[in-house]
């Protein structure tokens, strides 16, 4: 299962109000930056729950979905299992 | 030909929490008003608490004695709303004639559409369950009141399509009760003439069914028969207000007059603050009274005068009840609407006395709907609402009415 993360973005709107996620700011202070924005549509997310615009954006090579639910945004994070 | 498609989400308000919350789909669940404020009902829920018997509408208690494990979960009107207005940018993307039903449902005319009906509803299913988590169930019809059946014949996400050809097969052998506007009253009245199915009433003889239910057997005649042609509304039209009012159910019942009688003000107040906002006023006052057996009745009386004023609204509301309830039991909600409304433009019968009077009356109570508008219901009141005991709550009364008439 995975839940929702909220975390800190950094975008770039242009003149015409495109936004562009840059980068991705991580709890534990990591930042994330944005190789190359992939697609972007209206979407719900079916592993963590939630709905809003998706951006699937390119972090270090691997293909991340970054949603903007009423201008929060949030990733969908592994759930850690419990540690015995 | 006419294509018309209905279009309905299913279980909407629990549907959209599952959204939020996946765990929820795997769990009875249900969205349903607060019980401290007495609202505490189902309004709507997921399929395994229907599976469990859970219906809408009915209390939190008796959910639980079908359903003990439901997880009850308070409305987010916000959210709802949000997905309201997404959904209909999707259908607006495949026709402007699009008419709301509620919150959940709409009916789009798709005639003009070069993809047709099926593959319409198919992808309107397809692109709700993708870009909003729900589900749709889709009617495809020649007429809306088709429509609106085809949709209710399989859910959830499900498109069922009945045509010229099929709905003899499809459309009469069902009860009569499936027919939009048939009501347990009228189906009552078609059982004593032994007319069950839809095909029952399709096939006997409007005469037979006007003597039965007067001039809407002519109506439900061309139902059954698929001749409704009624049209689908294009967005932002929409039928003319037939009256303004507004209901409350007070957080403990109310057991005297003084208690009532600001509730009835409170009510009169945001009813006037709404005729208002929308340009109209009215000539006949109607008043609501439930008591605390659930029993309820209505009276109205007409005034001489068409009105927007709260203060002839409320003093009108407060006459009707004290001439029409007995106090025989407490009562736990009250309502007051204004009907038989016209524009604040429209030529009026002035009076000789007390005309500057009332016009000085409407600008005051003009000034303070503004006041409550722009700083919030409680931002001032009239000192006899504080009578009742119920002030803070009837602040809000905005908040804690239900409309029952508009």
């Amino acid at each position: 299962m995975a839940h929702r993360a909220y975390v800190r973005v950094l975008v770039d709107v242009d003149e015409i109000g495109q936004v562009q996620p840059v980068k991705i700011y991580w709890e534990d202070g990591r930042c994330f930056e944005v190789d190359r924005l992939l697609d972007v549509r209206r979407a719900a997310s079916t592993r963590a729950g939630g709905q809003g615009m998706r951006y699937t954006c390119r972090v270090r090579g691997r293909a991340v979905n970054l949603f903007e639910d009423e201008g929060r945004w949030f990733v969908e994070a592994r759930d850690v299992p419990a540690r015995r | 030909m006419r294509t018309i498609l209905h279009s309905d989400l299913n279980n909407f308000y629990a549907s959209v929490e599952c959204v939020y919350d996946p765990s929820l789909r795997h769990r009875p669940m249900a969205v349903c008003g607060d019980p401290e404020a007495r609202h505490g009902i189902v309004l709507a829920k997921n399929m395994l608490a229907k599976q469990a018997g859970v219906k809408t509408a009915e209390a939190i208690w008796q959910a639980r004695q079908k359903c003990p494990d439901l997880v009850v979960v308070a409305p987010n009107h916000h959210r709802y709303l949000r997905f309201s207005r997404m959904i209909r940018q999707i259908y607006a993307e495949y026709t402007h004639k699009i008419e709301p039903f509620g919150m959940d449902e709409a009916w789009l005319d798709v005639s003009d559409h070069p993809m047709g009906g099926e593959a319409i509803a198919n992808e309107l299913r397809l692109r709700a369950r993708q870009e909003l988590g729900l589900t749709l169930s889709v009617g495809v019809s020649f007429n809306k009141v088709f429509a609106k059946l085809g949709s209710d014949m399989k859910k959830p996400d499900a498109t069922t399509v009945i045509s010229a050809d099929n709905y003899r097969e499809r459309v009469w052998p069902l009860p009569v009760g499936a027919l939009l506007y048939v009501g347990p009253a009228t189906r009552r009245k078609l059982a004593a003439r032994n007319l069950r199915t839809i095909g029952d009433v399709a096939r006997c003889a409007p005469e037979t069914l006007r003597t039965a239910l007067g001039k809407s057997g002519d109506m439900l005649w061309c139902y059954a028969n698929g001749m409704d042609r009624s049209p689908v509304m294009e967005l932002g039209e929409s039928m003319p207000v037939k009256s303004v009012g507004n209901s409350m159910t007070t957080p403990e019942d109310m057991r005297s007059d003084p208690e009532a009688r600001a509730v009835l003000l409170a009510l009169s107040e945001n009813v006037a603050d709404r005729l208002r906002a929308k340009g109209l006023r009215g000539r006949e006052v109607c008043l609501w009274v439930r008591d605390c057996e659930l029993r309820s009745f209505t009276t109205q009386c007409r005034l001489r005068e068409s009105t927007a004023l709260a203060s002839e609204i409320g003093r009108s509301a407060i006459q009707l009840f004290r001439c029409h309830y007995r106090w025989e039991k407490p009562i736990r909600s009250l309502g007051v609407s204004v009907s038989m409304l016209e524009s604040e433009d429209s030529d009026v019968q002035l009076s000789i006395f007390g005309e500057a009077d009332r016009v000085r009356r409407y600008e005051l109570e003009g000034t303070l709907g503004e006041i409550r508008r722009r700083f919030g219901s409680t931002a001032i009141q009239r000192a006899s609402i504080l009578e009742g005991g119920y002030a803070a709550t009837l602040g809000s009364v905005e908040a804690c009415g239900t409309r029952f008439m508009e």
